[in-house]
């Protein structure tokens, strides 16, 4: 017990220092302004939220995991590169902190940043409620994965960018890794690896990817395994954030 | 309160510190110098936990930095080269997530600050985004940080680095004021502030302690009786003797 309170102690002082760092600039607001402005006109203009004629999200929803792999990098590269480049890392690893807090309370800062985001698309939601009568539970749920989702991206750009102190190079380097993991369910690229390494090797990569695992979630069918999915890819990556970032003592 | 016991530390093929032992006392301030390069920062880095030695230790008020890390960072104040700080913070918010940071109980915290930010003189900028603030007065908010906790050792890298000569002086009152209770290490490549501050000098060169002297101590080592000429033999020596 003792131990958890030194180890994630430094959790609660990480994130709230995190958080002001993003309200008390313009990066929050810039951020969602941006990305709100870019999924409405996704789902207005590009799947024509009017004219699929039902009352659900999905031509909102699907545009979740290709945003998110944009925009997320952006919002994860600054936690660690920015403290390297100005020098308060050394600020920072002086402090009695322990790593798992310091990880934690970085990526929930932006996770949380994601989720404010996710919140304020509420007008989509009044939206189908307005015309019809969706299932607002499967709504509710997908809303849940996609949120999962967010942390999945912002827990990869969160751990590239403890090992770079170029914020440019962890976002493109991070954009790079969340592609991988996206497009890994594409129809395109499942059939260019069935053709080549056979079906089973195709689903292996499926069960790997973003898009297969958001598909059920976009249904309203709760897949445990999605959640587990989500859940576990996050723990890989916030582990490797935490062992990139204590080499920093290494010199 | 400060025991340095052998401290090594190599970059790839380069040997920054090479085995450096030395203890500091509560009450003394010790001016650690030596020419650029000499591994004071690397020294220092270790001594505070940022960076972990290849081999050797520093004890801090008796807990080590390589088995007990927090502990013995919770003993110590640190001032890193270059005052790094928070740009998008004021010094209240700075401090206050110090504070935090160092888990000070909550009710000591608001008194904590007030205290640190009248010793280091920064009450009329506190308004003021740190990103904002001029060299010397972000110099001296860091020095802020590194006695907000009253801690029994404190290791300043260049802490008057960019002051005027007011606030120089403000600052070594402050380090006179504080010295009979902690143990004070300050790193330094400012001469003139070795006799102002410091009671006793260790020049480093090249990872190695050439000198451990009082002040005085340290001028009668040279020809002409003067700090920069003990310090011009020292470091020229150590080269000498290398090559």
């Amino acid at each position: 017990m003792n131990y958890l309170r030194q180890q994630l102690g430094s959790f609660v002082p990480v994130f709230r220092r995190e958080i002001g760092a993003y309200y008390s600039t313009p990066m929050a607001y810039v951020f969602l302004a941006v990305f709100l402005l870019a999924l409405g006109m996704f789902t207005w203009e590009a799947s024509g939220f009017f004219d699929t004629g039902t009352a659900d999200l999905s031509p909102f929803f699907v545009w979740h995991p290709w945003l998110y792999m944009i925009f997320l990098p952006a919002l994860a590269m600054r936690l660690w590169a920015d403290e390297t480049s100005a020098g308060t890392d050394e600020l920072l690893l002086s402090l009695p902190l322990g790593m798992p807090g310091l990880v934690l309370g970085k990526l929930l800062a932006a996770w949380s940043v994601a989720g404010v985001c996710l919140l304020l698309t509420f007008p989509m939601w009044l939206t189908v409620n307005f015309l019809g009568k969706p299932d607002n539970a499967a709504i509710i749920l997908t809303y849940f994965v996609s949120f999962l989702m967010a942390g999945s991206y912002l827990s990869v750009g969160a751990a590239v960018s403890a090992l770079t102190r170029s914020q440019v190079t962890a976002f493109v380097i991070s954009v790079v890794i969340a592609f991988i993991f996206t497009a890994a369910g594409w129809p395109l690229v499942l059939s260019g690896v069935k053709s080549i390494f056979g079906a089973g090797f195709a689903d292996l990569v499926a069960q790997f990817s973003f898009l297969s695992h958001f598909e059920a979630a976009q249904r309203g069918v709760l897949e445990f395994r999605a959640v587990l999915f989500f859940l576990g890819f996050m723990a890989l990556w916030t582990i490797l954030n935490g062992l990139w970032a204590s080499r920093h003592r290494l010199g | 309160m400060l025991d340095i016991q052998k401290l090594v530390k190599s970059f790839g093929t380069k040997r920054a510190v090479q085995g450096l032992s030395f203890t500091v006392k509560k009450g003394t301030v010790l001016g650690f110098l030596g020419p650029n390069g000499a591994g004071k920062s690397t020294t220092m880095r270790m001594i505070s936990g940022v960076l972990e030695p290849d081999s050797g230790d520093a004890l801090i008020a008796g807990k080590s930095i390589v088995s007990q890390r927090r502990e013995a960072q919770a003993a110590l104040g640190y001032l890193p080269e270059g005052a790094p700080l928070y740009d998008d913070m004021t010094p209240p918010e700075f401090l206050a997530f110090m504070a935090a940071a160092r888990s000070l109980p909550r009710s000591e915290r608001k008194s904590a600050i007030e205290r640190a930010i009248a010793d280091s003189r920064i009450s009329t900028v506190c308004g003021q985004r740190i990103g904002s603030l001029s060299k010397g007065y972000r110099r001296r908010v860091g020095l802020a940080g590194a006695i907000l906790h009253d801690p029994p050792v404190l290791l300043l890298d260049e802490p008057t680095d960019g002051l005027d000569p007011n606030q120089k002086r403000a600052v070594r009152a402050l380090i006179a004021r504080m010295a009979p209770t902690k143990a004070i290490v300050i790193s330094t490549h400012t001469l003139t502030e070795v006799p102002a501050m410091c009671t006793r000098a260790i020049v480093i060169d090249r990872g190695r302690i050439v000198a451990d002297e009082t002040p005085e101590g340290l001028r009668q080592l040279s020809s002409d009786g003067t700090l920069e000429g003990a310090f011009t033999k020292l470091t020229d020596q150590a080269e000498a003797e290398s090559a």
